[in-house]
């Protein structure tokens, strides 16, 4: 049984009030923060914790922390990323809705060692429901004297704001979230400059995922060294996954990042298996925007070794055999899937989020889906395949912002796993509207080369 | 520090440029092929490049100080330079292939109705295709089109024509308080728009037929008349209340059929000599003014862009520099075969500005015979 950071007390009754989140130890990192260290001391912890970005990217939090520009008599901002819209990731929900004050808790401490007397919660238009409770929280922080003017006598103050998204994912994306925060279309914006030095109203700011802020948390309570014991190597601390698809407890479960992928599939802790019984056939271990394993990487590396649920465990063999930790988004797929038109949807779906404001991705998005679509529905061709590795290299790298890259990465990586399914659509156009590749050889062990 | 020029190198040409100087500008100083193209980027628009990303270009050294160079390619118009910065673009196979994708995006959806697009022999789109651009496109499906609109009573707008470069949206921020159209929706069904029908009044809103690149944003009062390659660009000026009066005729005889603002070589609207400014002009000169005795004729305007228009009709064309012997390090292009020797109809001695009526062999063969 893993530690538990987060979700410690997630069943305690009643833990969304107040209350009992105080009663239960609630709000001591900020006590601790403001009375006995310095906002420096503060990044420092965080640093020495080695707490990496859970929104996708990965980048180590207290180096993005001590990158923020602090000239004189600019404000600082702190937002925190809550717009969590990519398909398969519902982490950052459960924290919100079910412990809110762990959130604030955070927001708070973060703030402090930022000198942010401002923060921002921007949250994904579609949790309708949540900004109420995000505020409710806030108002009952308030009314104990955690927000608002001279915080515990300490002369510090902040603010917490809740803003609601408008539903786009592209809104995900910090620079476009920052544009959408200040009432404008949320398009990407060119960088440098980076949000840490001209951000929200052209002022200093650190993005940061919801998870992120929230691990600050007990980083500040047991101390930075206590927490980077936890986990492997530079993937330190506990991690939320929320895993879905074809398993037999979906749900968001808190992982110590020392655990097997096998582990985390199988065993009843964790998702309890594939469901009805089927085989496991492929996974996209961290939200759609990572690229889709087959069975058997996912479960061994390209060296034959057991692999781990960890940034570097994740991403072991680059993307020629390996995927990435992502936002944690697990999706799994049994062997009655049609890796095809899940190729399609995922593509459907970046069409649709593009902002449209480089070509690439504008056009190359809607490019894909259209021959995915084809190729789903018996039309396709075999140099559509070729084609399709094309587009996706034409678009990688060369956008404004990483949806583009989220958008190649899926498609490259279902073709390069995947290439006879796609290929028996095309010899098949009859029978793949009828019935699915199935598991075929996705699950045999793969061939380690030994020396000799 | 801040006065000291930089050194740049972009393919094996060194050139010096002050402190914050873009690599497209530096490129842009050097001139000739190594010169990224850019659809999105104009000088006069705060704000504007980094979309269509067709300027992209490789680094392969940071600068002096920091040598490594830059993972990703970037693009140009919106990256500053750095000192001893190395930049790669036509030398750079990634470069040529990342070009040569945006411009097959960029064409993807768009409908190549050139035969009856106003802006065909003036648009970027179309010198793009021609210089980085394939043969043919690999896209099988539908194009996507959209409703013609009119804005207000003297811009059409052609949003099937669009490449969503943004600059009309920048420069009516710029000209005007109230900007009353945008983008709306997102993606490829994205489109430049006027959130309900709604004109576009403002003394100055007609500049942004002059930046858009392609012929998405056409001018009224001269759709349909004339193509450009016909007209005769005359530089001339009134005196004007509202701008500068700066302008380019584009007549034929005594007729004028256009009007519209100075544009640079790279296209973009030059500054005005009188106000040392922007040259934007105003509506009535743009729209209202079209006879030749509203206006003090200078004479000839030079062409210099190598597109259509350029194509050695004029008196006074300033010819690109060419690069080619710098970028290969001082080596000269091996010359396969010279086209004069062997052919009858393509002399350089022969102007054909001067010739009267249409070219034709005979007008060649004579001058041989000579």
């Amino acid at each position: 049984m893993g530690r538990k950071l987060l979700l410690e007390k997630a069943h305690v009754e009643g833990i969304r009030y107040y209350d009992v989140y105080r009663r239960e130890g609630g709000y001591r990192s900020v006590e601790k923060a403001l009375k006995s260290m310095t906002p420096d001391e503060v990044t420092e912890e965080v640093k020495k914790s080695g707490l990496r970005g859970r929104g996708g990217a990965g980048f180590p939090t207290g180096m993005k922390w001590s990158f923020l520009a602090k000239p004189e008599g600019v404000p600082r901002y702190l937002v925190v990323n809550a717009d969590e819209s990519e398909p398969g990731t519902f982490k950052d929900r459960y924290l919100m809705e079910f412990i809110p004050h762990i959130l604030i808790e955070g927001i708070i401490t973060s703030s402090y060692a930022l000198g942010a007397n401002s923060a921002y919660i921007y949250i994904r238009g579609e949790y309708a429901w949540i900004p109420d409770i995000l505020e409710q929280a806030i108002a009952e922080a308030k009314n104990n004297g955690w927000l608002g003017k001279n915080i515990l006598g300490t002369g510090y103050n902040l603010e917490v704001y809740v803003q609601r998204g408008g539903g786009a994912y592209i809104c995900g994306e910090e620079t476009a979230l920052i544009e959408s925060l200040e009432g404008k279309r949320g398009n990407p914006r060119i960088k440098p400059p980076f949000p840490a030095v001209k951000g929200l109203w052209d002022c200093p700011t650190v993005v940061n995922n919801v998870e992120t802020i929230a691990a600050v948390v007990p980083i500040i309570n047991n101390g930075g060294d206590d927490y980077a014991k936890i986990g492997v190597g530079r993937s330190t601390g506990t991690k939320l996954m929320s895993a879905c698809g074809n398993i037999n407890k979906p749900g968001v479960y808190e992982i110590d990042m020392n655990i097997s992928v096998e582990e985390f599939i199988f065993s009843d802790e964790y998702c309890g298996g594939i469901a009805n019984g089927k085989r496991l056939k492929a996974c996209i271990p961290g939200g759609s925007s990572v690229p889709i394993l087959p069975a058997n990487l996912l479960l061994k590396t390209a060296k034959g070794e057991q692999r781990m649920m960890h940034y570097e465990g994740l991403s072991d063999g680059g993307f020629a055999t390996g995927s990435m930790m992502g936002s944690g988004g697990f999706i799994v797929l049994d062997e009655d899937q049609c890796i095809v038109k899940h190729t399609y949807t995922l593509a459907r779906f970046y069409r649709h989020e593009s902002c449209g404001q480089c070509s690439p991705c504008r056009e190359g998005t809607g490019w894909m889906e259209k021959i995915l679509w084809r190729l789903e529905n018996g039309q396709g061709k075999l140099s559509d395949i070729d084609l399709l590795v094309d587009i996706q290299s034409k678009i990688e790298g060369n956008t404004i912002c990483p949806l583009g890259d989220a958008a190649a990465w899926p498609v490259a990586a279902a073709i390069r796993h995947f290439r006879d399914e796609f290929e028996w659509h095309v010899n098949n156009p009859k029978e793949c509207l009828q019935r699915n590749y199935g598991l075929a050889h996705y699950a045999d062990p793969i061939h380690v080369p030994t020396p000799a | 520090m801040s006065d000291q020029l930089l050194k740049v190198t972009i393919d094996n040409i060194t050139v010096e440029v002050p402190n914050g100087t873009t690599i497209l500008q530096a490129a842009r100083k050097i001139g000739g092929d190594v010169t990224p193209p850019a659809m999105c980027f104009y000088t006069p628009l705060k704000g504007s490049g980094g979309k269509c990303r067709t300027c992209l270009v490789e680094v392969s050294k940071g600068s002096e100080k920091d040598p490594r160079p830059m993972p990703k390619l970037v693009a140009s118009c919106r990256t500053t330079v750095m000192d001893g910065m190395e930049i790669k673009s036509i030398t750079s196979q990634r470069v040529l292939d990342a070009r040569a994708g945006v411009v097959e995006f960029l064409l993807l959806n768009h409908p190549l109705d050139c035969p009856i697009c106003d802006q065909a022999g003036e648009c970027h789109l179309q010198d793009l295709s021609y210089e980085h651009g394939k043969n043919g496109t690999r896209y099988e499906f539908q194009r996507r089109t959209f409703k013609k609109r009119d804005l207000g009573q003297y811009i059409q707008l052609h949003m099937t024509r669009c490449i969503l470069c943004y600059r009309c949206v920048f420069t009516a921020d710029q000209v005007s308080n109230k900007r009353v159209h945008g983008v709306l929706d997102r993606g490829d069904h994205a489109e430049i728009a006027t959130y309900i029908e709604q004109n576009l009044n403002n003394d100055f809103i007609g500049n942004v037929i002059d930046v858009c690149p392609v012929g998405a944003l056409t001018d009224k009062t001269f759709r349909f008349k004339n193509r450009v390659w016909f007209t005769k660009p005359m530089t001339a000026h009134r005196d004007c209340d509202k701008c500068c009066g700066e302008v380019t005729l584009w007549m034929r005889g005594d007729e004028v059929f256009r009007v519209t603002a100075r544009k640079d070589e790279w296209g973009e609207i030059k500054t005005s000599e009188k106000t040392g400014n922007t040259g934007w002009i105003c509506n009535d000169c743009r729209f209202d003014k079209k006879k030749a005795s509203d206006w003090t004729i200078e004479g000839l305007a030079p062409i210099d862009r190598h597109s259509v228009i350029g194509q050695g009709k004029y008196k006074g064309l300033k010819k690109p520099e060419e690069t080619i012997e710098k970028v290969l390090d001082g080596r000269k292009p091996r010359l396969l075969m010279n086209i004069h020797s062997v052919s009858e109809v393509n002399n350089p001695e022969i102007e054909l500005s001067e010739i009267n009526g249409p070219a034709t062999s005979a007008v060649f063969k004579k001058n041989n015979h000579e």
